[in-house]
């Protein structure tokens, strides 16, 4: 028994919230079609897992968004992983970007030839690492959203305590609020209502979402990762959009509190400053990242090892930016299961674990 | 990257250092992000890191309805 988690599975409820949905969804004016976003990979994973698009009405499209921190880094930057690797840098990563395409090769290419790249399921790990091999640098690959970048980020103030001289970070964070509001902005887009990630929101509050709602009259609702959760959450939203109301409902409570978790924003706030960030697919967006702290500027390993990130160059045909932003579904791309697929993928939203065109791929 | 699950406090160690439990297995786990972590607490763990506590009141609340949810539209799968 996993506590805790077994019981936001079951089956006959998820039966009976399906039925809700439905109730939910036949108030909608005639003909119309609520598009809802669930803006987090995770979100887009467990629905396919889960298989809770086939329990949903005609009328509700669910969309997946940018909330993939794999799918949204540039090539660029894995350009600039790769040659780091390929100069005798040990590469920290969490095992998604390994077969990230960069403009030329992955990071499972660099390892290939020879360069050192470590996976690791925490940062905590890469400590470890350079702890192990104080004669050699290591460069973690400093990329997420909110919930990861605390996490991440702790690896500056954990390896300064440990006089560990060796390690530093190459960030790319991303934060969750600005994407939604370039989503919300563009013409293109038209999402009918958001279903906010789980953990994002336990680390920014419920109440981040609030100027967002305010300034675009867009229902937000937070919901946890599992199959009632998700259910839960869609009823909500068309609840709201058959109403024609828009404000942010928390259905993840027992996690997300009104004012986030003030710790990791703490350690977020001490250790990174906002600055632009560069999204696959949706472009520069200012404000919408972190960098390091002049304060901890030791840790920068652009800055340490005198490179840049430069923007990078997509694989031709490639739809991912497409797919990140809801304006096509991953089979409305010309490559999928045509020459991109999970085993040799061309973009990152078929090489994630969390990527849309791989949950499509895997569950149709 | 992201999927974070509820995991429950078995040790508390000095400067952030703990351990969890899930499904009867034992890992190491970084509290220093949650607020005062006691043995017995569930915490959702991603990353390594214990990134907030669960609230299991609100919880068990939540199970209470969909199990009565289930229970009122109990009948053949479809």
């Amino acid at each position: 028994m996993t506590d805790y988690v077994d019981a936001f599975r079951d089956p006959a409820a998820a039966r009976a919230l399906a039925a809700r949905v439905r109730a939910a969804a036949a108030a909608l004016p005639p003909g119309r079609v609520a598009r809802l976003m669930e803006v987090c990979g995770t979100h887009t994973m467990a629905i396919g897992r889960a298989g809770l698009r086939r329990l949903l009405p005609d009328t509700v499209d669910l969309v997946s968004g940018p909330g993939c921190p794999v799918c949204v880094t540039s090539p660029g930057y894995v350009d600039a992983a790769v040659g780091l690797a390929r100069r005798g840098v040990t590469v920290a990563t969490f095992g998604d970007l390994l077969h990230v395409p960069g403009s030329e090769t992955s990071l499972a290419g660099a390892r290939a030839e020879g360069g050192r790249v470590e996976i690791c399921h925490s940062p905590e790990r890469a400590l470890e690492i350079a702890r192990a091999e104080p004669g050699r640098e290591v460069v973690f690959l400093a990329v997420g959203f909110e919930t990861t970048a605390a996490p991440v980020v702790s690896l500056a103030p954990m390896a300064r305590a440990a006089g560990v001289r060796n390690l530093s970070m190459l960030v790319a964070f991303k934060r969750i609020p600005p994407a939604l509001d370039a989503l919300a902005r563009d013409p293109d887009v038209r999402i009918d209502g958001f279903l906010c990630p789980a953990h994002v929101s336990a680390i920014i509050g419920a109440d981040a979402y609030e100027p967002f709602v305010a300034a675009h009259r867009l229902p937000c609702v937070i919901a946890g990762f599992e199959p009632l959760d998700i259910l839960g959450g869609v009823e909500s939203l068309l609840r709201q959009v058959a109403a024609g109301q828009a404000r942010v409902e928390n259905q993840y409570a027992r996690v997300v509190r009104p004012g986030g978790n003030r710790l990791a924003q703490r350690r977020l706030d001490e250790c990174l400053e906002p600055a632009d960030a560069d999204w696959r697919g949706i472009g520069a967006l200012p404000g919408s990242g972190w960098r390091l702290r002049p304060e901890w500027a030791e840790f920068d390993a652009e800055r340490r090892h005198g490179i840049a990130v430069k923007p990078g160059r997509e694989s031709p045909g490639c739809r991912c930016g497409d797919v990140l932003r809801g304006k096509r579904k991953p089979t409305e791309c010309p490559l999928f299961r045509r020459g991109c697929d999970p085993s040799r993928p061309v973009g990152p939203c078929m090489v994630s674990s969390e990527g849309a065109c791989a949950a499509w791929f895997r569950y149709g | 990257m992201c999927l974070g699950l509820p995991m429950q406090v078995t040790a508390v160690g000095a400067d952030g250092a703990g351990e969890v439990s899930f499904d009867g297995i034992r890992q190491a786990v970084n509290l220093s992000l949650v607020e005062n972590p006691r043995p017995g607490d569930y915490v959702i763990v991603h990353a390594g890191f214990a990134i907030e506590k669960l609230d299991v009141a609100e919880a068990d609340e939540r199970i209470a309805m969909f199990r009565e949810l289930a229970g009122l539209n109990a009948g053949p799968a479809p």
